[in-house]
Order: C-alpha cells, then sequence, then structure tokens
C-alpha cells in the first residue's frame, strides 16, 4: 500500500515539473471554454431548459469539462502512451519482473497525474469561467465533497478503459491508432463535446449507460446537484460497478497478455 | 526555394513509406481523424436536433463555414502538423542535427513524421462542404463561385502560418506547444460557427489581431449575402489573399528570428 502511495506522490511530482506546459494548457482550456461557453449561450437562447439545465447550468457544465477534460483523461494524454511505447520496445518486461502489481503500479501513477491535474488544470479555468459568466456552483460543501467522490471515481473507470487499450499493444504492436481511436470515443460518450442529456433517443439512453459517461456527465450532474440522496448513490454505485468491472477485464486481459508476451528488442 | 520543396517531398515519402509499415494502425488512424472532425460536426447536428437556426444562421450555412474551416484547416494540418513537435526537438537538443544537414530547417521540420492519416480530416471537410453547397439557397454568381476555392486556398494559408509562427515561438517557450493549439484548433472550432455567435470585441480580435475571421467568416458572410456583424463592408471579402500574403511574411519573419535565437542544449 505504503508503495503505489509512493508511485502515486511520484506522479503527481512528475507532471508537476511541466510548469510552462501547464500554464500553455490552461491558456488553451480557457480560450475553448470561452468558445463553447459562447455557443451553449446561443443554444439555450433558442430552447431554455434544454435537457433539463438553464442557462447558467449549462455553462457551468462547459468549465466543468475544460476543467476535467485532463483529470479524467478525456483527450488521453495520461499513462497509455508511455505503456504502449513500453510494450513495443519490450521495456515492460522490467515492470512485469517489479515485486509490484502491473495494474495498481499504473493506477497509481495515474491516479497522482489526475490529482496534479485536477489541481494544476482544473481550478483555474473553473475560476477564470466563474469570473466572465454566471455559473451555478454548488452552496453545500457535502455537494463538493460528493462531487471529489465522483471524480475520483471517474478518473478510476478512465484508466481502467486507458490500460485496456494499452494491453492492446501487445497484439498490435503500434498503439498509435487505437489509443487514438479511444480518445475520440471518450470525447464524444464523456459528453465533453456535447452533454449526454441533448442526445436524442436510443443514443442517448445508450450514451448514458456507457461508462464514458462517468468522465464528465457523471460527475457534471453530481456538481450541478442533480442527484439527491438514494438518486446520489445510485449514480456512484454506476460509475463503481464501470470501474470494477473494467478493471477486472484488465486484469483478465493482463494474464493473458503475459502469458503469450514477447519481449522485443535486445 | 525550390530545393527546400523537393528536400521536403523526399522526406514525406520516406515518412509515408514508414507508416505504410504497421498498415492496420494507418487504416484506424486515417479513420479515427475522420471521426474526429466527424464528431465535431455531429455534435453540430445533434444541435440541431433540437433547434431550426443558430444565431441566426441555418444548418446549410453551418456546415458551409464549417466545411470550408475544416478543408482549410486540414490542408494546413496536413502539410505543417509537425512544426508543433519543435518544442520536443529543442528540448532534447535533436534539432542540432536538422541544422548541419544542407537542407533548408523550416522543409526538415515541417516534413518530420509526416502523418497521411491527416488526410481524414480533409475527407470531412470536403465531405460537409459537398453537403452544404448542394442544399444552399444561394445565387452562384461567378464571384461567389471563386470565392469557394479562394477559401479553402488563402484559409489554408493563414492557418499554415498559424503553424509555423507557433513553432517559431517554441524556440522561446519551450513547453507552450498548447499554446499554438488554441489559435490553430481553437480557431478551427471558433470558425465552425456563425460570427453572431460571439461578443464583438473576440470577433474584432479575429479580424484585425489574428485574422482568423479571412479564413471563412469575412469571405462567406459574402456568398451568404450576409451583413457583417462588426458593420464592416462587404469588400473586405476580397481580403483573404492579401490577408494570406501578409502572414505568411510575418511568420516567415518569425521563424527566421527564433532560429537565429535557438542555442543548442548543449548535449
Amino acid at each position: 500500500m505504503r508503495l503505489y502511495a509512493i508511485v502515486a506522490a511520484g506522479g503527481f511530482r512528475r507532471h508537476a515539473t511541466y510548469r510552462v506546459a501547464t500554464a500553455a494548457g490552461l491558456f488553451t482550456n480557457t480560450v475553448f471554454g470561452f468558445i463553447m461557453a459562447y455557443t451553449y449561450t446561443a443554444l439555450w437562447d433558442e430552447r431554455p431548459q434544454l435537457g433539463g439545465y438553464d442557462l447558467s447550468q449549462a455553462l457551468t457544465y462547459v468549465w466543468l469539462g475544460q476543467a476535467l477534460l485532463m483529470t479524467c483523461s478525456m483527450m488521453g494524454g495520461g499513462f497509455e502512451d508511455e505503456l504502449v511505447e513500453r510494450i513495443r520496445t519490450g521495456d515492460v518486461a522490467v515492470d512485469l519482473y517489479r515485486p509490484a502489481d502491473l495494474q495498481l503500479w499504473w493506477l497509481a501513477g495515474d491516479l497522482g497525474r489526475a490529482a496534479f491535474h485536477f489541481v494544476g488544470r482544473g481550478i483555474a479555468p473553473m475560476a477564470i469561467g466563474a469570473f466572465a459568466f454566471d455559473l451555478a456552483v454548488p452552496a453545500s460543501p457535502l455537494t463538493w465533497l460528493a462531487f471529489l467522490v465522483s471524480v475520483t471515481l471517474g478518473v478510476v473507470v478512465s484508466f481502467a478503459i486507458r490500460f485496456l487499450v494499452a494491453l492492446s499493444a501487445f497484439w498490435l504492436m503500434d498503439g498509435a491508432g487505437v489509443t487514438q481511436l479511444a480518445w475520440l470515443v471518450a470525447l464524444f460518450f464523456s459528453g465533453m463535446l456535447l452533454p449526454l442529456n441533448l442526445f436524442p433517443g436510443v443514443l442517448g439512453e445508450v450514451a448514458r449507460a456507457l461508462p464514458w459517461s462517468s468522465l464528465l456527465q457523471v460527475p457534471a450532474d453530481v456538481f450541478l446537484g442533480t442527484y439527491e440522496g438514494g438518486a446520489l448513490v445510485g449514480a456512484f454505485a454506476f460509475q463503481a460497478g464501470w470501474a470494477v468491472v473494467l478493471l477486472a477485464a484488465g486484469r483478465l486481459l493482463q494474464a493473458v497478455a503475459t502469458r503469450r508476451v514477447v519481449v522485443q528488442g535486445g | 526555394m525550390a530545393e527546400a520543396v523537393r528536400a521536403y517531398g523526399l522526406i514525406v515519402a520516406m515518412w509515408v513509406r514508414s507508416t505504410m509499415a504497421y498498415r492496420a494502425s494507418f487504416a484506424m488512424t486515417a479513420f479515427g481523424n475522420f471521426v474526429a472532425t466527424g464528431f465535431d460536426f455531429v455534435t453540430i447536428l445533434l444541435m440541431f436536433s433540437h433547434v431550426d437556426a443558430l444565431g441566426g444562421w441555418s444548418l446549410p450555412e453551418i456546415a458551409f463555414l464549417y466545411g470550408t474551416t475544416s478543408t482549410a484547416f486540414g490542408l494546413a494540418d496536413l502539410v505543417l502538423g509537425s512544426m508543433d513537435r519543435l518544442g520536443r526537438r529543442v528540448r532534447d537538443g535533436t534539432l542540432d542535427t536538422l541544422l548541419v544537414r544542407p537542407v533548408p530547417v523550416l522543409a526538415q521540420v515541417a516534413a518530420d513524421r509526416f502523418a497521411l492519416r491527416r488526410l481524414g480530416r480533409v475527407t470531412q471537410g470536403l465531405l460537409v462542404l459537398g453537403y452544404a453547397l448542394w442544399t444552399l439557397d444561394v445565387d452562384w454568381t461567378p464571384g461567389r463561385v471563386a470565392a469557394v476555392p479562394m477559401m479553402l486556398l488563402c484559409g489554408g494559408l493563414i492557418f499554415g502560418s498559424l503553424f509555423v509562427a507557433g513553432a517559431a515561438f517554441q524556440f522561446f517557450a519551450l513547453d507552450a506547444a498548447e499554446v499554438q493549439n488554441a489559435f490553430t484548433y481553437g480557431g478551427n472550432t471558433l470558425l465552425q460557427y456563425p460570427p453572431s455567435l460571439f461578443a464583438k470585441d473576440l470577433v474584432r480580435g479575429v479580424t484585425f489581431v489574428v485574422p482568423l475571421a479571412f479564413v471563412n467568416w469575412v469571405p462567406s458572410l459574402y456568398v451568404l449575402d450576409r451583413e457583417n456583424p462588426l458593420g464592416l463592408p462587404g469588400w473586405l471579402a476580397l481580403l483573404p489573399p492579401v490577408v494570406a500574403a501578409v502572414c505568411l511574411g510575418l511568420a516567415g519573419l518569425a521563424w527566421r528570428t527564433g532560429l537565429r535565437a535557438y542555442r543548442s542544449t548543449g548535449n
């Protein structure tokens, strides 16, 4: 346990090193936040109460998306490129040698990364958004706490998916294709481009049931106070359920992959 | 110049051959590129499942904006999309290798890791543009017809200048590749929506400071016979070639300044 805490702390520190890159990323998040905020304003001007949100809730959703983009790795950019590269070069053999579990090792590192991005890339866009627009920020500290729990579960679900994606490199060798497809799907089905409750009919129902909704839609709804009491427990259970299922799938795939591991390079 | 283009062509050909070594990955990334931009447009379609107009603009009109900017951006991204790796090269010192070769550095950096998969974005942009041209109710005068290819070409050049200027900026701010994304990818997203949606100051900024408005907003107002939201005169629609030329000149200057200021990390 102590080991994984150290790995997580290492993940945090490692990403905290890139200060200029963090500032540059914040700038980009802010630019996109403004563009989306204006398009959503036009949309909600035409149809107030669209998807059950009022305008200020919709704008809050936009800035939450920018704040969580890196934390929940909705466009990739977590550990997966590195793991793919280690599988491709054969360095993964060293990881398998370590007296630590492969999946937990990378999960710990990714949680540390997410924690840094939550602080470094999350707070500032939210503050800028709240300064420029009228946002619906929860008053109750309990809602904030619930939001933190939901984001954490979102990070674990996101990790579990990306771990599966990275392991595909054992078979494909070059992971560029799947990683890209994976983040595209994540971008769309997390609700990053448009809230999932605006998706019509069956597409909407499917999108809301898929694991990616844990990355943004569920945490955002928790933040906006959509869930209360039993419904909140239900939302957590939904996220935790996907986390368990996907982590288990990752374990299974890991077992299969390591049995057929071909160490590349020399 | 001819030598630079020839070198660019040779390096690009090499990367294309190398890409084809992993065919499955190439097929997936090209398709991914196609879908990536596709999702943008699906988002717009989903919006239009709830409304008939956005900021007073119809779906075919927005598809026209989307198609023109995506194609122009896609062309620039195809040719110069690798420029954002410059910061990494400066950081790890591999830029020095490019400096000692008897080939212009710009051609080498631009062709480095040339990604043919980016054709996916161009294809998708052209498809949406085709849909827009098919469904738009416009009186197609010769001037309006000529404006469309002009937008793609000049738009591509304006975006291309941003890629080069962004790379030049990385000579000074090594880790700041993302700032460039705000202008390139961010600009592309901005131009997919009508100018009437945005605050006047933002529209002024992208008209007079970073002249993205000349990629498609300004000429589209002419093609679609709409008033300029800033009340600017209609003859501005003739300006994209001039704006593109000025942008290219400034980007070239920025690149030279950056390259002169470059100091190796020394490893």
